[in-house]
């Protein structure tokens, strides 16, 4: 029962009034680019990066989680009334919840997305306060060569496994990696790539690189589509739901948490793949198998409550492990970094009122996003109107503003401008854009591993695969990479293209 | 992002151009590694070692996306607009040639109406105008309260710093 008294006390830090007002910033910001197309949790953390330098670090942490966590929340909202997920995890609500709109049940699929939000963020919240302990154990017994296994394990699973083409996903994984030379090397000093330009002594910034790919990439890909997207729903009657639609919700919304939790917990993937193993669970169990595709409740209420927990999920190996599996949590690793903490099992000794404060404000978070999302829903649904030509022109002008914040040279808003070009053209052509951000944030820290697993073993590569967990998560790894191979090969492709990740 | 892609059977040029691009990345890395004196310690693998390895994985990359080019495997996007491009990419240059000759607030005003431009709102005049307002405020916010040191330009260094 440790985790309980830790986090009380984290409650009691979190319950001071200016990380209560970091959370309520978090959230509210979240909402508001989990509604907005175009913008998600990942961009939002990363632009906001830069303007928290001088910040208290633990309220900042706590407002990016609650970005997160409101990302996921505000996203269904675009999916059911627009058909255009605000953020890549609320693709499959789209599904179903833009037909219950269609079909003026709008108000009803908005609240079982929230009410399920809510219930899945609580339990796993709670899991993640009970299970992060028993992982710090865990960590602390791992050694280099073991957390460069778990890194090559998140490197398949975040760029070969889901999606359409492993070779484009691994393109992708390669670039970030090879973007993450340039600079010294953290080991002996030496400068790589940096071809005599001072700037990029100290490497690639992430925010750069993130901003790039998910806002200016984005901004063009938007921009050059000759067919504009889907007219909007009105939201019509009450949000309230009948008691039908709570009897057939309740349970999807427990599949959907223990579905997503476990996922996003592991190095394998994060909530866009959680909620459509949802979906597909829903579809396959239900009583009604003929709404599924007409606008079945189920299948909001599930995809929902899973990404929402894998959400949560995402933040064990992240806390613990110092391991991003998802963009927006490689971004979050920055900021941690950006304080100078190194996220792992050290943390939680060095930093325990900091991390127990984080968990405990998640849980607050939880309360005051459902309170932002069901009465103040209307709000939300306004912010929808803002014209699109206002909304990119600010978008580019948030994103260049905090390149310009950090570091005012040409050479800096130069590379802003290439990467963001770079992904236009990944947009264009079906590279996924998220394992270039996690490729250069975890391709340094598993290259340390993997030295100093080599210098403890005197240059023996065999020392990789000595010790059982090692030897497990490479052979692991291996599967991941070589099954979905096979699966695309005998065209049984459609079902990992589905899962594929495109942002968050 | 695969809607509206399908994939055609016969050899994609943009697949060749793409591997050529990786293997030049290679090749860069390559030359670098080359250059750097080789330090392995006690692990026997220096700076040079791993970036060989990423560039190694690149090159083996580009010679299977030519191949899956020359089978027609590289999606085929969809028809794209090329005016908005000219006026966004226009927008982030004028942005990034004007930043340290006329401030942050005239060059993300240039940014801002040539985006807004660029996705059909007209005129461009109006755009500027509301560009200049919005970038005025966010001077007023990060500079002046949150302290992020941005390139002050005729204006705005009049106002708060007269």
């Amino acid at each position: 029962m440790e985790s309980f008294s830790l986090l009380l006390q984290g409650l009691s830090t979190a319950l001071e009034p200016m990380i209560l007002l970091y959370a309520l910033i978090g959230v509210t910001l979240g909402t508001a680019v989990g509604v907005l197309p175009g913008i998600g949790p990942a961009l939002t953390v990363a632009l906001l990066l830069p303007v928290t330098y001088g910040l208290d670090p633990a309220g900042s942490l706590i407002m990016f989680a609650g970005i997160y966590y409101g990302g996921m929340y505000g996203g269904s909202t675009t999916s059911i009334l627009l058909n255009t997920p605000g953020e890549s995890a609320s693709i499959v609500t789209a599904i179903e919840g833009n037909q219950m709109a269609r079909q003026g049940r709008g108000g009803p699929a908005l609240a079982t997305a929230a009410i399920g939000s809510f219930v899945a963020g609580l339990i796993a919240t709670l899991l993640l306060a009970f299970l992060a302990p028993q992982v710090v154990k865990l960590a602390l017994t791992l050694g280099p060569r073991e957390y460069f296994a778990l890194m090559v394990l998140a490197f398949v699973t975040v760029s070969a496994t889901f999606g359409d083409s492993a070779l484009r996903g691994l393109t992708s994984l390669f670039l970030g990696l090879a973007l993450a030379c340039v600079g010294i090397d953290g080991l002996t000093g030496a400068a790589r790539l940096t071809y005599g330009v001072p700037q990029l002594m100290d490497g690639i910034e992430t925010t750069t690189l993130a901003v790039a790919l998910f806002a200016i990439g984005e901004a063009l890909a938007v921009a050059a589509m000759l067919d504009p997207p889907d007219g909007m729903h009105r939201v019509k009657g009450s949000v309230r739901m009948t008691r039908e639609d709570w009897r057939r919700s309740w349970k999807a919304w427990l599949r959907g948490t223990f579905i997503g939790f476990p996922i996003g917990s592991m190095p394998a993937g994060g909530a866009d793949v959680a909620s459509f193993l949802s979906y597909a669970a829903e579809r396959k169990l239900t009583k009604h198998p003929e709404e599924f595709g007409h606008g079945a409740i189920e299948g909001v209420a599930g995809p929902e409550a899973a990404n929402n927990a894998a959400a949560a999920g995402t933040l064990v190996p992240l806390l613990t492990l110092g391991l991003p599996t998802t963009a927006t949590a490689a971004i979050m690793l920055a900021g941690f970094q950006q304080f100078g903490l190194q996220p792992g099992p050290l943390l939680f000794v060095m930093n325990a009122e900091l991390v127990w404060g984080l968990i405990a404000s998640l849980l607050i978070a939880n309360v005051m996003l459902v309170v932002l999302n069901l009465p103040l829903i209307g709000l939300w649904i306004k912010l929808l109107s803002i014209p699109r030509p206002w909304l990119y022109g600010g978008i580019l002008l948030f994103a260049t503003l905090g390149t310009i914040g950090v570091n005012p040279s040409p050479i800096e808003l130069g590379m802003l401008i290439l990467f963001g070009v770079m992904g236009y053209g990944m947009r264009l052509y079906g590279y996924p854009v998220a394992p270039v951000v996690v490729g250069l944030i975890l391709g340094p820290m598993a290259e340390q591993q993997l030295r100093r697993a080599l210098a403890i073993a005197q240059g023996d590569w065999t020392t990789l695969v000595s010790t059982p967990v090692s030897a497990v998560l490479l052979g692991v790894s291996a599967v991941f990479l070589v099954v979905p191979m096979i699966m695309r090969l005998r065209g049984r492709g459609q079902v990992l293209s589905q899962v594929a990740g495109d942002a968050d | 992002m695969s809607e509206g892609v399908t994939p055609e059977r016969r050899p994609r040029w943009a697949a060749f151009i793409i591997a050529a691009g990786l293997a030049g990345l290679a090749v860069m890395i390559l030359l670098d590694a080359a250059g750097l004196k080789q330090d392995g310690g006690y692990a026997g693998v220096g700076p040079a070692d791993v970036p060989r390895l990423i560039a190694y994985g690149l090159l083996v990359l580009a010679g299977l996306t030519v191949a899956s080019g020359l089978k027609g495997d590289l999606p085929r996007p969809p028809r794209q607009a090329p005016a908005p491009l000219l006026w966004i990419m226009g927008g982030l240059i004028g942005q990034l040639a004007l930043l340290h000759v006329a401030g942050f607030v005239i060059s993300g005003a240039v940014l801002f109406g040539m985006t807004a431009r660029g996705f059909g709102q007209k005129p461009l005049w109006r755009n500027l105008l509301v560009g200049y307002a919005l970038a005025f405020v966010i001077y007023g916010v990060f500079d002046r309260l949150l302290k992020l040191n941005l390139p002050g330009g005729p204006l705005e260094l009049l106002i708060f710093r007269g």
